[in-house]
C-alpha cells in the first residue's frame, strides 16, 4: 500500500514537470517564425507594428516589470503590516473576521477588479491623485505629463489591491506558525510586545513572508484582465508613471484572437515565452535572496 | 425483432437527423448570428449550429486548420491567407454595419461634423486641439473649446479597427504610408481601451475625448456621434440608410465578394461602412453538412435578412442578394 501510494504520488509530481516542459516546448515551437525573423533583437526592439510585421518585446517587458514593482511597493508594507497586526497584535476574534474578509478579497475575479478600476479608480486617479501628486512634487519626471487616469501607476495600484490579500494570508500563516516559546522567551527577558514581535517572531517567519511576496509578484506579473482595462494599452516606454503603457499578458490577451499572419502570431507566442523566462529569472533571484539571507 | 429495431433506427435517424455544425469567428455580427442560428434550428428539427464568437482572426485560423465547418470574418481573406488554406473558401456577405466617431465635448450639444481630413488629422495627432480651425470650418455656429483632444482607440485586435483603419488608409495617403490598415495597428497617438464597451466607457468618462465604436453599440448606449463627410462631399448621419446606400452605390462588386465598403461613392452613403462575411468551404464532403449549410445560406439571404434592422445591422441590397444566391450553387 505504501509503495503504491508512493508510486502514484510520484506520478502526480512528475506531471508538474511534464506540464511545464510541454508548455515550454509548445511556446518554443510556435514562436519559430518570430525567433527566426527577429532573433535576440526581439528583446531590445521597441517596435510593435502588425501592419508591417515588425515586433519587439521591450515596451511590454518594461510595462510588466514596472507595474509589478509598483504593485509590490504598495502591497508589501500594507500586506506584511496587516499580517503582523492580525497574527500578533490583536485578539483572535478580530483576526479571524478580517482574515475571512481577506480570503474573500482573494477570490474576487480579476475582471471585477478591472471594471471597478475603470469606473471608480480611473476617474479618481485622473481628478485627484494625479493632479495632487503633480502639485505636491512640482511635476517631476515620473509624475509628469497629462493625467489620463490610466497608465502604469493606476495599473500598479489595482495590482496592489489584487495581490495584497495573498501577502496577508500567507504571511499571517507563517507568523502563526512561529512557536509560542519564541515569544515567551523574548517577553521573559523583558521585551515589550512589539520588541518580541519584531526581534523574535518576524525573523523566524522571514522565509514565509518572503514566499508570500513572491507569490504576489508571480500573480502581478501574469495578471491580465484588470491590467488591460486600466494601463492604456500603448506600446511605448516612458519615464512618467502617468503615461499609458502595456504589459506582456495584456497584449497577448488583446491581440491573440484577431492576429492574422504567421509572424504576428509567432511574435505573440514568443512574448509568452519571454514572460515565462522573466518569471523563471525572478523566481531564481528569489531563491538566491532566500539563500543569502538564511546564511547570515 | 431485429428488423423492427433496424427500421425504427432508420426512421429515427432520418426524422431526427442530428446534424451539428461548428462555426466560429467574428464578434461584431455575433448578436444577430446567434439569433439566426437559433431561429433556423427552430424551423429545422435535428439541426444545430454552434457559433463561437472568438474573433475574425480565430475563425480564419480554425477554418485554415479545418477544425470548424465554416468561419465568419469582418474582413475578406487576403491573397496570402487564401493560399495557405487547405480547402478553398467562398465569401458570403451577410450584413452591413458601420463604425461611428463618438465624442465627449462638454458644452457641445449639437452633432459635430467631421471631414475625412479632420478624422485622419485627429488620429495622426496633427490636429491636437478641439478649436483647431480645420475642425471649426465645418462646424460653424458651434463654439469648440481650447482643450487637447483625448484620442481613444481599440486595444484588442478587432474587425472594427480594420474597418476604421481601412477607411483612414483610403482617405489619407499619410495614414496609408505611416500606419496602414489591420485588426491592430501601431497607433501614432491615443489610449487603447478593450472592446467596444471599453472605448465607450472611456469616451463617456473622459471629457474632450473621441473614439470609434460600432454603430449598434453607439445606438444602444445613446452615445453622441459625429456626421461624417462622404466622398460626394455631403455630411451624412451614420444610420442604416446611409450604410445601405453605401452598398447600393458600390459600382463593381468582384465575383468573389471580397470588397471593401469604406469611402464609397453616392450622395447619401455613410463612408465608414462595412460588410461582414461567412467563409464557407467550397467543397463540403459530408452530404448532411452540405445540405444544412446550403439550406441555411438560402434562409439567411431571405428570411434572415428581415431580422437585421432590429439589431442595428443593415440588410443586404436586393440586387446583391441575387448575386450571392447564385454563389450557393458553387458549393460541392
Amino acid at each position: 500500500m505504501g509503495k503504491l501510494a508512493a508510486g502514484v504520488t510520484r506520478l502526480f509530481a512528475i506531471s508538474i514537470l511534464a506540464i511545464t516542459l510541454l508548455l515550454v516546448i509548445q511556446l518554443w515551437l510556435h514562436s519559430y517564425e518570430a525567433r527566426q525573423k527577429f532573433g535576440l533583437g526581439f528583446l531590445t526592439s521597441t517596435l510593435w507594428n502588425p501592419v508591417t510585421d515588425e515586433f519587439g518585446a521591450l515596451p511590454f517587458l518594461y510595462g510588466t516589470v514596472i507595474t509589478s514593482f509598483l504593485a509590490l511597493l504598495i502591497a508589501v508594507p500594507l500586506g506584511v503590516g496587516a499580517a503582523i497586526f492580525l497574527a500578533e497584535l490583536t485578539g483572535p476574534k478580530l483576526s479571524e473576521t478580517l482574515t475571512f474578509l481577506v480570503e474573500l478579497l482573494a477570490a474576487v475575479p480579476s475582471v471585477i477588479f478591472g471594471l471597478l478600476a475603470i469606473f471608480t479608480l480611473v476617474p479618481f486617479m485622473r481628478n485627484y491623485v494625479q493632479p495632487g501628486l503633480q502639485r505636491v512634487t512640482g511635476g517631476i519626471a515620473i509624475f509628469s505629463g497629462h493625467p489620463y487616469g490610466v497608465g502604469y501607476l493606476t495599473a500598479g495600484v489595482i495590482l496592489a489591491v489584487m495581490t495584497f490579500p495573498f501577502i496577508i494570508s500567507v504571511s499571517r500563516e507563517a507568523l502563526l506558525a512561529v512557536p509560542r516559546e519564541q515569544r515567551e522567551a523574548a517577553l521573559a527577558v523583558g521585551a515589550t510586545q512589539w520588541e518580541a514581535t519584531w526581534d523574535a517572531v518576524i525573523p523566524f517567519a522571514r522565509l514565509g513572508i518572503i514566499g508570500s511576496i513572491f507569490l504576489a509578484l508571480a500573480r502581478a506579473l501574469g495578471e491580465t484582465m484588470a491590467v488591460t482595462m486600466v494601463i492604456g494599452n500603448n506600446p511605448s516606454i516612458r519615464a512618467s508613471l502617468f503615461a499609458p503603457g502595456y504589459t506582456i499578458a495584456s497584449v497577448i490577451a488583446n491581440e491573440f484572437t484577431e492576429a492574422t499572419g504567421d509572424v504576428y502570431l509567432a511574435a505573440l507566442v514568443e512574448l509568452g515565452l519571454v514572460l515565462f523566462a522573466l518569471t523563471i529569472i525572478i523566481n531564481g533571484l528569489a531563491q538566491l535572496l532566500i539563500r543569502v539571507t538564511t546564511k547570515r | 425483432m431485429h428488423r423492427v429495431f433496424a427500421a425504427a433506427f432508420l426512421l429515427s435517424s432520418t426524422l431526427f437527423a442530428a446534424d451539428t455544425i461548428h462555426a466560429a469567428g467574428a464578434t461584431f455580427p455575433a448578436p444577430i448570428y446567434q439569433k439566426w442560428f437559433s431561429e433556423f434550428q427552430a424551423g429545422h428539427a435535428g439541426v444545430s449550429i454552434n457559433y463561437q464568437p472568438i474573433g475574425s482572426g480565430g475563425g480564419i485560423r480554425q477554418l485554415t486548420e479545418g477544425t470548424i465547418d465554416f468561419g465568419a470574418s469582418d474582413m475578406p481573406l487576403t491573397d496570402r491567407q487564401i493560399k495557405s488554406m487547405k480547402r478553398k473558401a467562398l465569401h458570403f456577405p451577410t450584413l452591413m454595419g458601420a463604425v461611428v466617431l463618438s465624442y465627449n465635448v462638454p458644452g457641445v450639444s449639437s452633432a459635430l461634423r467631421l471631414t475625412p481630413d479632420a478624422i485622419a488629422g485627429i488620429y495622426l495627432e496633427t490636429i491636437a486641439w478641439w478649436d483647431d480651425p480645420r475642425l471649426a470650418v465645418s462646424n460653424p455656429g458651434i463654439s469648440l473649446p481650447h482643450k487637447p483632444i483625448e484620442v481613444i482607440h481599440r486595444s484588442d485586435g478587432s474587425g472594427t479597427t480594420f474597418v476604421f483603419t481601412d477607411y483612414l488608409s483610403k482617405i489619407s495617403p499619410v495614414w496609408k504610408r505611416q500606419v496602414g490598415a489591420s485588426t491592430s495597428v501601431a497607433w501614432p497617438t491615443g489610449l487603447g481601451a478593450k472592446g467596444n464597451d471599453g472605448v465607450a466607457s472611456f469616451v463617456k468618462q473622459t471629457p474632450f475625448s473621441v473614439g470609434y465604436i460600432e454603430l449598434l453599440y453607439a445606438v444602444q448606449n445613446q452615445m453622441t456621434f459625429a456626421d461624417v463627410r462622404n466622398a460626394a462631399g455631403n455630411f451624412v448621419r451614420p444610420d442604416l440608410e446611409g450604410v445601405s446606400a453605401a452598398a447600393a452605390n458600390l459600382k463593381a462588386i468582384p465575383a468573389d465578394f471580397r470588397v471593401s465598403l469604406t469611402n464609397p461613392p453616392g450622395e447619401s452613403s455613410y463612408p465608414i461602412s462595412t460588410f461582414t462575411w461567412l467563409l464557407i468551404p467550397e467543397e463540403i464532403k459530408d452530404p448532411e453538412h452540405r445540405r444544412t449549410i446550403i439550406d441555411f445560406l438560402g434562409w439567411m439571404l431571405t428570411t434572415g435578412q428581415k431580422d437585421s434592422r432590429a439589431l442595428s445591422f443593415a440588410p443586404l441590397p436586393a440586387a446583391l442578394v441575387e448575386k450571392i444566391q447564385t454563389q450557393i450553387g458553387l458549393i460541392r
